[in-house]
């Protein structure tokens, strides 16, 4: 079979299941006995299998098993869950990461056969149930548990009166009743297709009478991996059941004969004998009337194998590759710069008729909302990035040797989903930083009064157009004068320059790169190539990030990532004959400015706002334009913001607010750093924006 | 003609030129050439970019070739062009003097440079085309745009 058109699926679902497994790992860790916890991992793993051996991944399949055999010990009690058995459980997962890591670069699994960890699951299989040879019936075993529950779901289906009767009528016309229920793969991308071949197949033979979910449901693939049916034929059973099993993709398909049942009481039967044929020939033609189905899926709910938690049945949600998404914003972006010329045509022309410019404010309101639209769908929670981060700080208290915990909040917070992919490294980092630097060892914190365990937080919210994520911790907090002697000792300062450093200032340094303030080069960080690659990284990204501290306390860094990448609204300001766009979301007010008020403080120019020194930035010098204004006039100052700090943008005029889609200036320009992109204005005008964030 | 162009390495070139002189560009490399047009000027960049322009909805950073290759500033005239090349998959465009014609050269009507020759220009150019007499430069195009 060629698999290769579901290796994505199989890419995503890997993941997923791996992450479910992670999870449940760390929680049966601190709660051993948890048989929840337990059975939801057997499932993890054996849907691991057998998507693996569905997809020809030997190597993937074999550790899977091993690592299936163990938990299946695990849940029918004849092992005990201990620190060890979870390491090893650990690196088996990163062993699968490592397969599905290669899967995804070249579509195969590689050559690594992680014997070592194989040898040892089978050791603890061995040493945990006492005495060789279990692995064979381990297995056996588990194949057994499977049957059980899975095996004769037709048996809970309940009839209704009109089903019971057709199953009379035909056993009067000598056909049998077989009941069965049927596996479909869970690889199989078309279940709705492949239960129709099974539906087709059996009614070729004979005529379905029941089925659980009804056929509609079936059909509209409301459906887990199974459904039962009961059904009638001429045929005898060996002959059904092949034709059943020859439809490709099914797992299994278990069935008997049901033997005519004698108590049933027939005061049905006068009233339906008239009909005989019609009443069958209706019953497999709408069996969703019936209500029979509607108990049933309750029944089988608990022996459902890969059944998560109350799954909604209607779930109606379609997997779409980020290109096309990709395409769709870009299709948007040209429709904003279509709607920005019509708006700049229709401007200009001042003796346009009111229906025009009211047309025009619909299709603004119309391309505004699908812009959002758009953009939410592009949404994704940080969750499935975050939620890795749990794992790793549980490796580090082993490697650390320190007491730590992480709590996470906000994982349901939504962003970009090229953000989103991005933000993982920058964030990994950061909590490394706080697990390794920040927090004491556990004998300085007993000492100091602390908490033994220390805490690092994950904070993530939404705050107007951008998103906030804030990692601190409860540790000890970075030393300012560190910095400063570090800084001197590099030569990055002069000593003059470092009396005149604010706090704030040296704690920027810290940024800068091959800049570790860690005595001891650890394997966990301190290489000096942490905070800058977090700084580069997030400011790709649109955002900024910043770092509080407070020695003896512990220290925050605080992420600010724009929600979307794609288009902003934006001030357009001129600065002599030049157009800029400033985003809207960095902008904090606008002032008017007379020259008095305008002070120097050293060689800066500041303005004194409402009891804030702020220092004032005159565009037209840092872009070599030569100013419009007239002599004297007042300043027109934008004060931008960045993060807790103010700086006044001088500009010669407002031209006012518009949606603005960013493009890039390309890789062969070599562009300042305060020029984040370019935009099309309406009159196809390119104007230059200009990050704010970067003129700090 | 293009069966031609595959099957022996014959070449197409636009020849454009700067000054007197005459270059060749490889055709395949060519997006477009559009007329000249207002330019967005991009402030702290290399000195030989002139800004970036619209087209059709791309922003695109436009290069002077003049500059560039150490030429005097370019004159705007009514047969200045922006040729726009597409390397890999960003483009750009390069402003021009003049755009003359399209020639088919023959890896034998093209010499290779010698080495002796060391000026600021001919690191961007790979070999010299004799064509109807002229003398024309190939441009090295990545050489003019990456370096």
């Amino acid at each position: 079979m060629d698999v290769s058109q579901y290796l994505e699926i199989f890419i995503d679902e890997t993941k997923e299941h791996l992450q479910s497994l992670n999870e449940q790992l760390l929680i049966l860790e601190n709660e051993p006995e948890n048989e929840d916890t337990i059975n939801e991992i057997f499932r993890a793993a054996h849907s691991l299998k057998g998507m693996a051996g569905t997809m020809g991944y030997k190597r993937m399949q074999r550790l899977t098993h091993d690592m299936e055999n163990v938990f299946s010990e695990v849940r029918n009690g004849k092992m005990k869950i201990t620190g060890n058995l979870i390491d090893v459980l650990f690196l088996s997962l990163d062993a699968l990461e490592g397969y599905l890591e290669c899967i995804q670069e070249t579509a195969d699994e590689g050559t690594n056969d992680n014997e070592p960890i194989i040898n040892e699951l089978n050791q603890i299989l061995e040493g945990g149930v006492g005495g060789g040879g279990e692995t064979p019936k381990a297995k056996e075993e588990e194949k057994k548990e499977e049957e059980n529950t899975a095996e004769k779901k037709w048996l809970s289906i309940s009839l209704n009166e009109n089903q019971k009767h057709a199953i009379e009528v035909a056993r009067e016309k000598g056909c049998q009743i077989f009941g069965m229920t049927i596996h479909i793969q869970e690889t199989c991308i078309l279940k709705a297709a492949r239960a129709f071949l099974v539906f087709q197949a059996i009614e070729a033979k004979g005529e379905i009478i029941a089925s659980v979910p009804t056929i509609q449901e079936v059909e509209d693939e409301r459906f887990e991996f199974d459904f039962s049916l009961i059904c009638s034929s001429t045929d005898n059973f060996d002959n059904v059941m092949k034709e059943v099993r020859n439809v490709s993709e099914i797992e299994s398909a278990l069935g008997e004969v049901i033997e005519p049942v004698k108590e049933e009481p027939v005061e049905e039967k006068p009233s339906s004998q008239s009909e005989e044929k019609p009443a069958a020939k209706t019953e497999d033609t709408k069996p969703q009337t019936v209500k029979a189905p509607t108990p049933a899926p309750q029944q089988k709910k608990p022996s459902g194998a890969q059944q998560k938690q109350a799954k909604p049945i209607v779930n109606r949600t379609v997997r779409v590759d980020i290109e096309k998404l990709d395409v769709l914003m870009n299709l948007v972006s040209e429709l904003i710069i279509a709607k920005n010329s019509l708006v700049a045509a229709s401007d200009s022309n001042r003796t346009a008729n009111a229906t025009v410019n009211e047309n025009i404010e619909y299709l603004e309101s119309v391309t505004t909302n699908l812009h959002e639209s758009v953009m939410k769908v592009r949404m994704v929670p940080i969750e499935s990035v975050v939620n890795k981060f749990p794992r790793m700080i549980r490796d580090l208290t082993k490697t650390l040797n320190k007491k730590m915990e992480l709590f996470m909040s906000g994982e349901e917070t939504e962003l970009d989903r090229t953000v989103v992919d991005e933000i993982g490294d920058p964030l990994m980092h950061l909590l490394r930083n706080s697990a390794d630097h920040g927090l004491e060892s556990n004998d300085v914190r007993i000492q100091r009064g602390k908490p033994e365990v220390g805490s690092i937080f994950l904070d993530a919210y939404q705050d107007g157009n951008n998103v906030i994520i804030e990692v601190r911790d409860d540790g000890n907090g970075i030393d300012i004068e560190k910095i400063k002697e570090k800084a001197l000792e590099r030569g990055t300062v002069s000593p003059e320059q470092a009396d005149m450093l604010t706090d704030k200032e040296i704690l920027d340094m810290l940024f800068l790169p091959s800049f570790s303030t860690a005595k001891q080069v650890t394997d966990v960080s301190g290489r000096g190539v942490g905070l800058d690659v977090v700084k580069s990284k997030i400011e790709a990204l649109g955002g900024d990030v910043q770092v509080k501290t407070k020695l003896g306390e512990g220290s925050t860094f605080t992420i600010r990532l724009p929600l979307t990448l794609a288009i902003i609204q934006a001030l357009m300001v001129v600065i002599g004959n030049e157009k800029y766009a400033i985003a809207l979301g960095s902008i904090e007010t606008i002032e008017d400015i007379t020259d008095q008020d305008v002070k120097l403080v050293g060689a800066k120019e500041v303005i004194n706002l409402r009891g804030n020194v702020i220092p004032l930035i005159r565009l037209n010098e840092i872009l070599d334009i030569e100013s419009s204004r007239v002599e004297g006039s007042n300043l027109i100052v934008i004060i931008v913001k960045k993060g807790d700090s103010l700086a006044g943008v001088v500009v010669d005029e407002l031209m006012g607010q518009q949606e603005i889609v960013i493009k890039s200036l390309g890789k062969y320009i070599n562009s300042d750093r305060m020029i984040s992109g370019a935009t099309i204005l309406g009159d196809g005008e390119v104007a230059l924006i200009l990050d704010a964030n970067a003129l700090f | 003609m293009k069966e031609l162009s595959v099957s022996d390495g014959v070449i197409q070139y636009i020849v454009i030129k700067l000054g007197d002189e005459q270059y060749g560009i490889d055709i395949k490399y060519i997006d477009n050439i559009v007329r000249m047009q207002h330019i967005t000027r991009v402030p702290k960049v290399q000195h030989y970019f002139k800004g970036v322009i619209n087209l059709r909805g791309e922003v695109i950073p436009v290069m002077s070739l003049r500059l560039k290759m150490n030429l005097p500033e370019d004159e705007i005239t009514n047969t200045s062009r922006i040729i726009i090349i597409k390397l890999d998959v960003a483009a750009i465009g390069l402003i021009v003097d003049e755009v003359r014609e399209v020639v088919t050269l023959g890896e034998m009507d093209i010499e290779k440079v010698s080495y002796e020759v060391k000026d600021e220009r001919s690191g961007y150019i790979t070999g010299i085309g004799k064509s109807n007499g002229g003398l024309i430069s190939i441009l090295d195009l990545n050489a003019v745009i990456t370096e």
